[in-house]
């Protein structure tokens, strides 16, 4: 090949870039290594993490059985190894994949749209509220602070440089839900986005539809954050939200120490050409058979740059079909049932401790620890290996002597009453 | 006919809703260890959804063959050569599935202690370390999720160092032959954009670089090599032109595996760069994510990278959030970690020299199309090119036949199109990149190939307008897609 490229050797293909850009000593790297030194370090690695444990931990990763059937079609080279599908002829096993996935979070969730996948839930939030802010011509938006906090820190780095104001409004002492009062307080007419997760990071079924309400009453939009998609099983799709901002992890997501996970983006058809993100639609081919392309492009960057309604370019296409693949083995009855293993796991374990708050829960509740010292009680659970609740000082000062507990279809009886030992009840 | 395909079985299979049926199941859940809950009462009657409309219900078996005849339907990397320009198709080695797959790595919650998360937070450390040394910057984020993200968080870092400085500049500035993401980043980043006419060469215009350049300049975004394939040979005095004026410079990764060691960016005038994992280190597309797009840094910038950072001290690694000046989080937790394993996977197979060779013989590929395409394509710019290279459809069009038909045709030739219309200043682009991945007899299959489709153009352009004539699915009617959108499924 170099003779044919008239060359005589590797340097020459680089000879015309300038000397002093060439590198002039090796990379600093150690020679590579075999497939079975890599698998070797790797375990190594693996071995120095938790392996074993029983976990409590949700807030927004949860520990949900994956189907042997998702790394089944998702280790398939024609999904893993393909591009995104911009020639619709050859890509069409992806692209009807897609068409299946928007149709079946908008089935989830009541909307009638929902994007090809966003990078994840706390990323798909400021999407979000760009979005009711191009849609309402506002720049402030609201969010509560039961939102998870992490997506409430990316919401505001994302914010700082529109020129988007974000104010915060609390949640009832009593109840866990959002306090409206403070949220009717802090309501004016430059609001663009009223943001509230349910269930709420603290596992509470919130007042979605009261801040609904509100929020229309002064023209600003509902927008609806959900960590835990298991909770659709049961829960009444938030009809009253105008987008819903959502993170898929529970469907077959492994935790994977926080990504790469799946967000969604989903709303109303007459807000579709505003919304971020890839869409499949349907059409014909020549022959008149029914095809799938990417759709209303002359949203997104490629086309219209800087003008486009988000730069997202690369998404999330393989870890959404994760979630298809979920949806599809569990599908109507299953995904029901789950939801309500789950429900009986938590209740289980909370009924023999005290929730901190008295909202309806579904997998997650917030609970005191006897002693006040939530790190102590995990240190000793630790020795029973059981990864106890996440303390929620670091997130709510006013919080620092509860945790954050979740139970899910995974969770053992045994393991769930060591627990409600360790923290004295 | 010069091609790698013939016709085979294709099943049809509809849509998972239509081939639905009352009370079938894929799934299995134990029995309940504890006391079943009544959701009305648990959760408020008010709160609980009916069932879920039309939601589907097959059986494991049609559950598996649904996914399986679909992908079929799909080209991949799997299949042959995917020349997409500047999306680095490259193989995506097995061994990387294995690993981001051990239970101890994929099953680790971002919340659990850290002292039981030392293995992860050592892959971090480790491939932050090796991706500094590759680019030749100070410091690495892990955090963005994708290219786009990294360039988000890029250009908010540059924000933050100037406006440390008191220096608040309004506009960024973009060659016209950037990808579409970097305008749309500079928005979403709250700056206007200037777009830089390319020279005669399809390089950086210097001279106008140096005219337009002034305190109001945040920052030119540039990526090296171009979109052309062609490195920039002015980028060093590009970097100075904006520097003397406190402006920055920004490079777009994407075109990193013309780059691995031969050249690193730090050494070249770049501020920050972000890279992609999903292109240069192999990790795989999915048919359009997960990706990474870690950010590099000189150390000026260091202060403001995302939270958290890692820390180590006495042996072991923790996470810093005490960061007062840090641009705040661009995303929960840590990063796309899964992909992150599979990047370091990849460099630790091919070390130090391999990456160069790789690089080598990427950068060999794209050439040598180059050199056997030129009698049949015009190169619209004859500068040397690195790992890929654009022609224009001009000798086509005289037929009629425009560059995105034969991208059409060369799938009947069994490969994926090259990227079309891409970049803007070239009429009619095709631009090719052959990556490392492909041997000589595969790219002598494609260059046939091409050579063929020049022919069908003169001699029946018809043929090569109306393709792809072998695939189960024949051209796609884009337009009435778009005019009345159907983007779900809905009962008749």
């Amino acid at each position: 090949m170099m003779d044919a490229c008239g060359i005589d050797g590797p340097d020459a293909l680089f000879a015309h870039l300038p000397e002093e850009v060439r590198m002039r000593k090796p990379l600093d790297l150690a020679p590579g290594i075999s497939e079975y030194e890599i698998v070797d370090y790797f375990r190594r690695r693996a071995a120095e993490n938790a392996n074993g444990y029983a976990s409590f931990l949700g807030a927004g990763v949860y520990n949900h059985f994956r189907p042997v059937l998702v790394d089944t079609v998702v280790s398939r080279g024609e999904f893993l190894t393909s591009y995104t599908p911009y020639q619709a002829e050859i890509s069409q096993g992806v692209l009807t994949t897609i068409f299946e996935f928007q149709t079946m979070i908008c089935q989830l969730t009541g909307m009638d749209v929902a994007n090809a996948s966003m990078y994840d839930g706390s990323t798909a939030v400021p999407e979000a509220a760009m979005m009711a802010a191009r849609l309402t011509g506002r720049r402030r938006a609201l969010v509560a602070r039961s939102v998870h906090p992490e997506y409430r820190e990316t919401l505001r780095t994302y914010a700082r440089h529109q020129g988007m104001a974000v104010e915060e409004f609390g949640y009832l002492e009593d109840a866990g839900t959002i306090d409206l009062e403070d949220l009717d307080r802090k309501m004016d007419d430059a609001t663009a986005a009223v943001i509230v997760q349910s269930p709420n990071f603290f596992g509470i079924v919130d007042q979605v539809k009261a801040a609904g309400e509100m929020a229309h009453r002064r023209g600003a939009l509902l927008v609806l954050v959900f960590t835990e998609a298991v909770s659709l099983g049961l829960l009444r799709p938030p009809a009253e939200a105008d987008i819903v901002a959502g993170e898929l992890q529970s469907f077959a997501i492994p935790p994977s120490y926080g990504g790469p996970f799946a967000g969604i983006i989903a709303t109303r058809e007459r807000y579709v050409r505003q919304m971020p993100g890839r869409l499949v639609g349907q059409t014909v081919d020549t022959r008149g058979n029914r095809a799938f392309c990417l759709t209303l492009a002359t949203r997104e960057q490629h086309i219209r740059r800087e003008k486009a309604t988000s730069n997202i370019c690369t998404n999330q296409a393989l870890i959404a079909l994760m979630a298809t693949v979920f949806m599809t083995v569990y599908g109507k009855e299953g995904l029901r049932e789950l939801a309500a293993q789950n429900l009986a796991k938590a209740h289980y374990l909370a009924g023999q401790l005290k929730p901190r708050f008295s909202g309806k829960f579904f997998n997650e509740f917030v609970a005191r620890v006897d002693g006040g010292e939530p790190e102590a009680v995990n240190r000793a659970l630790l020795k029973q290996k059981i990864i106890g609740g996440l303390p929620l000082g670091r997130f709510y000062p006013e919080l620092a002597d509860s945790v954050l507990l979740c139970a899910t279809e995974m969770s053992r009886r045994e393991d769930m009453d060591a627990v409600v030992k360790a923290m004295g009840a | 006919m010069i091609t790698k395909v013939r016709n085979h079985i294709s099943q049809n299979e509809a849509l998972l809703f239509e081939r639905s049926s009352p009370g079938k199941k894929a799934w299995q859940l134990p029995g309940l260890d504890v006391p079943p809950v009544e959701a009305a009462e648990a959760l408020g009657a008010e709160n609980v959804r009916p069932e879920i409309e039309d939601f589907p219900e097959v059986s494991e078996v049609e559950a598996l063959r649904h996914f399986t005849r679909l992908s079929t339907w799909n080209y991949a990397i799997d299949y042959g050569m995917y020349p997409l320009g500047s999306c680095t198709m490259k193989y995506n080695p097995r061994v990387n599935e294995v690993v981001a797959r051990l239970e101890g790595l994929a099953w680790a919650h971002p919340y659990q202690p850290e002292s039981l998360s030392q293995g992860c937070l050592e892959v971090m450390a480790r491939l932050e370390a090796a991706l500094a040394e590759i680019t030749g910057m100070d410091a690495v984020t892990l955090q963005p999720a994708a290219g786009a993200h990294g360039e988000l968080t890029g250009i908010l870092l540059i924000r933050a160092l100037l406006e440390s400085r008191g220096d608040s500049r309004k506009k960024i500035l973009i060659p016209d032959s950037a990808h579409g993401t970097n305008p749309a980043t500079a928005a979403i980043a709250g700056y206007a954009v200037e777009n830089i006419p390319s020279n005669a060469n399809g390089l950086l215009d210097v001279a106008a670089l140096e005219r337009i350049v002034d305190g109001g300049v945040a920052a030119l975004m540039v990526t090296n090599p171009n979109t052309l394939g062609v490195f920039e040979q002015n980028i060093v005095q590009a970097a100075e032109i904006l520097h003397a004026k406190g402006a920055m410079l920004y490079m777009d990764g994407a075109n990193m595996n013309a780059l691995v060691g031969i050249a690193r960016p730090g050494d070249f005038g770049v501020d920050v760069l972000h890279l992609n994992l999903h292109k240069t280190f192999s990790t795989p597309h999915g048919g359009g994510g997960p990706g990474a797009g870690p950010v590099a840094v000189k150390k000026a910038f260091e202060p403001f990278l995302p939270l958290p950072r890692l820390n180590r001290t006495r042996g072991k690694w923790s996470l810093n959030y005490r960061r007062k000046r840090s641009i705040g989080r661009v995303r929960a937790f840590y990063g796309n970690f899964g992909v992150l394993v599979r990047a370091l996977a990849y460099i630790l197979a091919h070390g130090g020299p391999g990456l160069r060779n790789a690089t080598v013989d990427a950068v060999l590929n794209a050439v040598y199309i180059r050199k056997r395409l030129e009698p049949f394509f015009e190169l619209p710019y004859r500068s040397p090119n690195m790992h890929e290279v654009v022609f224009s459809d001009l000798r086509q069009e005289a037929h009629g036949v425009r560059t995105g038909d034969i991208a059409k045709r060369l799938i009947d030739y069994g490969f994926h199109p090259y990227t079309v219309s891409f970049p803007l200043i070239v009429h009619g682009a095709l631009m090719i990149e052959p990556t490392e991945t492909e041997g000589k007899l595969e790219l002598d299959a494609f260059i046939e190939a091409m050579i063929s489709i020049a022919q069908e153009a003169e001699t029946d352009p018809q043929l090569v307008k109306s393709a792809p004539h072998h695939t189960r699915t024949s051209r796609v009617d884009e337009v009435a897609a778009a005019r009345k959108p159907v983007l779900r499924w809905k009962r008749a």
